[in-house]
């Protein structure tokens, strides 16, 4: 089994949907109503047996999302009805440190893509989402004894030793105000990763979760909390996917990232949510003085996506990139970009992406560079680059500016095109078939984000592209 | 039917509405050296590429045998991998494919020519490092910021690599200095003798032809193959232009 998993993942060759697409049976999980009322949530906190705190944040982000009007910019959301979406699905197993003990189809799933065998071979650290629940949490010694925490952030809430922590941290930077899916996430999020690495720690291999929604109809709403404290280092890869189903599925997960003075982190995500998925995930950094925030986004699946990590950048020289590739095909409308605010002098930022779409997909870029009166001497640019692969798709560039102080320098670029035929014929002259020329070419073109990826993912993101080519001609 | 490796009968073809190539007829036997010369604008890249495949141009009449074989209909993949080759005038760039991947690319699945990743990169430079060429450009995107001359070598290092039975060399000599001029010209000898290789040689510049044993020369104006003859026929042209074949095109 095993075997074959990796084999799929790194043979280019042969790959097919079934490494993403296969259902696991869910009777027997035990699920909550369909719907939203305060005994939902009220529910889903006493199931976790939570801090009083928590329990109130999660009322108050309910009263906010019954307030909040549905977004009235980007693609629809009108097939998304919440009334019937199933907020929290509790995989029957409690989480685990040892493969062996995770029940047998959900380790299966887990094989199926990959993450132990990459556990083994090149991740510092592992976590594993089942539906509302981590199923699966481990991290090497060598990293624990470097003082680095990685853990779910439910377990670290039952720890003293971080509770507090997590209250100062939790839905600061991304409070339940600031839009309408970041209240619900909220009022029911479950699950997710709280990582801390103190100060000066640099760990050099990279810590993964991965999130899978197997449940029909329902929501993921898993939180990701990291702390990088001072001169620290860290390179964090988050991984998800899902099998389609013709009803709607949900995610509103919310990443906050806090990093410290001349920290660095590296947050990479390989997004695979199958096409009947609505991802409205919200993910914020904010870095302290001299502070590195590196996005890595590939974004293939849902159906729907908005999609917009942000950067503040809230210390003098403090840097942000981001680097993201998305690709759209039938049926989806996948909207995505980036945020960044310059709140401190000398602090630049830069923001280049790749946009593919096809067989009538819609992508559209969306960027918002900030820049406050305190961003002396800031910098940004913004470049986009979008491919149609055919007539009946669309790209849409909506870059917004918003400068607020003199000295700070702007850039925007954005193309827009389509394949050469007289590259295809180039290739094709060299015994390629039509498709293989194809796939070749939106490769290259989404290869200054693949090779930011760690080897394995790029591959990963190789055979994404080859999947989303096949049949394309014709 | 002939004997000819490759053989162009009454080919004509354009793009849109209006026509380029007239009633082409053209044959190359197995293991010979033929020259296409020409003014410019006569429709020789055109030829070559219609006898790829291009799908831009339309065949409006006439058939392309190959090997035996009717080619007329067949995709350029297919037209590669029966064993026809075609050096580009304008090779293109792919940005993000590091010219060593697509190496790989062009070889996988050729019967004899695949090879293990090991023997591949080995094979490579030393194809690199008898075309002058430095390694580093292994490595680097498809075409992008290669200079002209740089274009033209990795069209024949793909040519020695692929060993085609016949090849079209579209102006591979064009552009190229005096160093890098006598690396294609042993490139060529090197292809032909080392695979019994045929050539379709479209040049200007008849230095390139000094070190090559001409069979034949065929003279293309306004679309059509007005002359053809034997080797002596270079130097004529050299001396004498095309306008006494531009006459004769006029005249008809
Ligand atoms: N895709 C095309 N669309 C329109 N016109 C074309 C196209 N390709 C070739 N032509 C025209 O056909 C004619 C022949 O062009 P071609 O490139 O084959 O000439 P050539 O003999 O190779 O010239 P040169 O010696 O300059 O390379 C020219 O008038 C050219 O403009
Ligand atoms: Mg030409």
């Amino acid at each position: 089994m095993e075997q074959d998993t990796k084999k799929k993942r790194s043979q280019v060759d042969d790959i097919d949907r079934s490494m993403y697409d296969f259902i696991k049976d869910e009777s027997g999980q035990e699920h909550l109503e369909a719907g939203l009322t305060p005994e939902i949530v009220r529910e889903i906190s006493e199931k976790k047996d939570e801090p009083e705190w928590m329990l109130e944040k999660r009322l108050k982000a309910l009263d906010i999302y019954n307030g909040f009007p549905i977004p009235d910019w980007g693609p629809s959301i009108a097939g998304l009805d919440m009334d019937n979406i199933v907020t929290y699905v509790k995989p029957e197993t409690d989480q685990q440190a040892s493969w062996e003990d995770v029940p047998e189809d959900i380790k299966d799933t887990f094989d199926r893509l990959g993450i132990p065998e990459a556990e083994r071979s090149y991740l510092a650290g592992v976590g594993a989402q089942y539906d509302s629940e981590l199923v699966y949490h481990s991290m090497q010694d060598s990293a624990a004894q470097m003082g680095i925490v990685y853990s779910g952030i439910e377990e670290a809430l039952h720890d003293e030793k971080w509770e507090g922590i997590i209250h100062d941290h939790f839905m600061t930077l991304i409070p339940p105000t600031d839009h309408k899916f970041a209240a619900l996430h909220g009022a029911v999020w479950s699950g997710g990763s709280f990582v801390y690495v103190p100060k000066g720690v640099k760990l050099d291999y990279p810590l993964q979760s991965y999130f899978r929604l197997n449940a029909r109809g329902a929501g993921q709403f898993e939180h990701t909390l990291i702390i990088v404290e001072d001169d620290a280092d860290l390179h964090f890869i988050e991984g998800c996917s899902a099998p389609k189903y013709n009803v709607a599925n949900l995610h509103a997960g919310a990443v906050e990232l806090f990093i410290g003075k001349n920290a660095h982190l590296r947050y990479s995500t390989i997004e695979n949510w199958s096409k009947n998925m609505y991802n409205l995930n919200t993910k914020r950094a904010i870095c302290d003085e001299g502070g590195d925030i590196e996005w890595i986004s590939g974004s293939f699946g849902s159906h729907v996506g908005y999609l917009y990590p942000m950067s503040v950048l809230n210390g003098r020289k403090a840097r942000s990139s981001f680097n993201g590739i998305t690709f759209a095909g039938a049926g989806q409308n996948l909207d995505t970009g980036c945020k960044v605010v310059l709140n401190a002098p000398q602090t630049s930022a830069s923001v280049e992406t790749k946009s593919i779409s096809k067989d009538g997909g819609v992508s559209t870029f969306r960027s918002s560079v900030v820049a406050t009166p305190k961003a002396k001497d800031s910098a940004a640019t913004v470049s986009c680059a979008s491919l149609m692969l055919d007539d009946r798709s669309r790209s849409d560039t909506i870059p917004a500016m918003d400068i607020r102080c003199k000295s700070v320098s702007v850039g925007h670029e954005a193309t827009i095109g389509r394949i050469g035929d007289d590259k295809v014929f180039y290739l094709m002259s060299r015994g390629m078939s039509e498709e293989e020329a194809r796939t070749m070419i939106v490769n290259g073109f989404a290869d200054p984000v693949s090779k930011e990826l760690p080897l394995e993912y790029a591959v990963e993101m190789n055979n994404l592209i080859k999947l989303e080519m096949e049949g394309a001609i014709g | 039917m002939s004997e000819a490796l490759l053989s162009i009968r009454g080919l004509s073809a354009g793009v849109d509405d209006k026509q380029i190539l007239d009633t082409v007829n053209l044959e190359v036997p197995a293991g010979e050296v033929h020259v296409l010369m020409g003014p410019n604008g006569a429709g020789k890249s055109t030829l070559g590429h219609v006898v790829m495949g291009e799908p831009t141009y339309e065949m409006t009449s006439g058939t392309i045998e190959f090997d035996g074989q009717d080619i007329t209909e067949l995709s350029p993949d297919k037209r590669s991998r029966a064993g026809l080759f075609l050096s580009f005038q304008a090779p293109v760039e792919i940005p993000g494919v590091p010219l060593t991947s697509f190496l790989r690319a062009i070889i996988s699945g050729r019967e004899g020519i695949d090879m293990k990743r090991k023997e591949f990169r080995k094979r490579v430079r030393a194809l690199a490092d008898e075309l002058e060429m430095d390694r580093v450009y292994l490595d680097r995107e498809l075409g992008v910021g290669f200079s002209g001359g740089e274009k033209k070598k990795v069209e024949m290092l793909q040519l020695l690599l692929l060993q085609p039975k016949l090849a079209i060399l579209d102006e591979t000599d064009s552009g190229l200095d005096v160093d890098a001029l006598s690396v294609v010209s042993h490139g060529m000898e090197a292809y032909q003798r080392q695979c019994n290789g045929t050539l379709l040689v479209i040049t200007h510049n008849t230095r390139i032809l000094e070190h090559l044993d001409v069979d034949r020369v065929h003279v293309m104006v306004k679309g059509r193959v007005v002359a053809e003859g034997d080797a002596s026929m270079i130097a004529d042209i050299d001396a004498n232009g095309f306008e006494q074949f531009e006459q004769a095109a006029s005249a008809e």
